[in-house]
């Protein structure tokens, strides 16, 4: 039997079971927590920063999607505060790579433009930084266009952890970081790869898609992994 | 004395796509006059940037010395003062040549003449900044109005509200890029 912790969300008393975090916790209650890196059905890496939420006699904020619930823990998923780092997350992931929406193929379904909706972005504060990045197109099918990356690993883990595979992986460090395929090989001689195109449903921007996409087919359906996992679950 | 706003519109680096949208909001056009003076705009024929503008919609990046002369005194003689559209929010596509560096731009665009046209100062043609820039990066700006074009039904909104002294605010419902 699994042990239950009781805690405080937004005011709202609410009982998860230990070791569940305070993303899933929540969620369970209908409380939205913004997410960009996390996806159900993938571990977890804290990498976007977006689900910050304040915990009591904690000054720093903490991403929900990897701390886990405590007994009395007293949560808040909004505040001035938050919002205002939320925001400012989401100019610097603008400003850090090539976003130009008008000529991305997600443009208008794009996880990244819907969270900046969402917290009201009208405009960047920051400089863009306009980084020279590469377009890798010699994959047979798909494409990875480096300029609308924004390193939340999505691919790199549904490539593992799904389908086992290995392939995409990041290196380099800091904003030089980069998605490689295999040995920083191009990714159509990345041997590993099965060219399943699981990465290109998780990816939440327009780095990955598929050749010869139009516009109007570019929606996503991420969902699938929750189906994939549960299908595998009860398999076990 | 009349208290009728004084109301213009004017474009920098963009590629009138956002004048064009302003021109699809139809039966609106016609209000328009109705509740301002439209005292300058490239769509009509006034050859220099009046003062005393109440609201000014500024199309397309900074891109060249001479967009970035006609931003300052659009912010001089102007109250409000709107970013429109993409190009002029973000820089979108008239900076998509930033990555590449002005030399490569020109190049690009005018082939073994691009060298020339970069360095010649009794050169008659506007000279590119180093980089194109939203207009933000240079003047304070009031408002921003995304969208590459933004809407025609958005483009109405704003001015609309800004004709009647209200603040236009552009959320999850309203705001759009690209
Ligand atoms: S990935 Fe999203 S935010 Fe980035 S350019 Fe494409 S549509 Fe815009
Ligand atoms: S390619 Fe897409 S899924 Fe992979 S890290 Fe970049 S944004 Fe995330
Ligand atoms: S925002 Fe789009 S429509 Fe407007 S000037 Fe720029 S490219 Fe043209
Ligand atoms: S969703 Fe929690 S850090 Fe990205």
């Amino acid at each position: 039997m699994s042990e239950i912790r009781t805690l405080t969300i937004d005011g709202e008393m609410i009982s998860a079971p230990a070791g569940a975090t305070v993303l899933d916790a929540a969620r369970e209650h209908g409380i939205r927590i913004p997410t960009l890196c996390h996806l159900d059905g993938l571990s977890d890496t804290g990498a976007c920063r977006l689900c910050l939420v304040e915990i009591e006699g904690n000054n720093r904020l903490q991403p929900a999607c990897v701390t886990r619930v405590e007994e009395q823990m007293v949560v808040r998923s909004s505040s001035p505060r938050i919002e205002k780092y939320r925001r400012m997350i989401l100019e610097l992931l603008f400003a850090e790579g090539n976003h130009v929406c008008a000529v991305c193929v997600v443009n208008g379904h794009c996880d990244l433009q819907d969270l900046a909706y969402d917290v009201g972005m009208d405009h960047v504060r920051f400089d863009y930084l306009h980084p020279q990045r590469e377009v890798d197109s010699s994959h047979d099918r798909f494409v990875l266009d480096h300029n609308r990356c924004i390193l939340c690993a999505r691919c790199v883990r549904v490539c593992d952890e799904i389908e086992g595979a290995q392939t995409l992986d990041i290196a380099g460090r800091g904003v030089a970081s980069w998605i490689v395929s295999d040995l920083e090989e191009r990714w159509g001689e990345a041997r590993s790869c099965t060219s399943c195109g699981k990465c290109l449903l998780v990816c939440p921007t327009g780095s990955l898609f598929e050749k010869g996409l139009r516009h109007a087919d570019s929606s996503r359906k991420a969902d699938f992994l929750r189906y994939m996992v549960n299908v595998t679950r009860r398999q076990k | 004395m009349s208290t009728r706003k004084r109301f213009a519109t004017i474009w920098l680096g963009g590629c009138t796509g956002c004048h064009m949208s302003f021109l699809d909001m139809d039966e609106k056009l016609l209000e328009l006059p109705a509740l301002a003076d439209i005292v300058y705009s490239p769509l009509m024929d006034v050859k220099t940037f009046p003062r005393e503008v109440d609201i000014c919609l500024v199309e397309g990046a900074v891109n060249t010395e001479s967009d970035l002369r006609m931003l300052r005194s659009v912010r001089e003689s102007s109250v409000s003062l709107v970013s429109f559209g993409d190009c002029a929010v973000a820089g979108n596509i008239t900076a998509m040549r930033n990555t590449g560096g002005k030399k490569a731009a020109l190049q690009s665009g005018f082939g073994s003449m691009g060298e020339a046209l970069a360095v010649g100062d009794d050169n008659p043609l506007p000279q590119l900044l180093a980089q194109a820039s939203p207009l933000h990066q240079y003047v304070a700006v009031d408002y921003f109005l995304p969208g590459c074009p933004p809407s025609a039904e958005l483009i109405w909104y704003v001015i609309n509200e800004l004709l009647h002294d209200r603040q236009p605010v552009l959320d999850r419902e309203k705001l759009r890029y690209g």
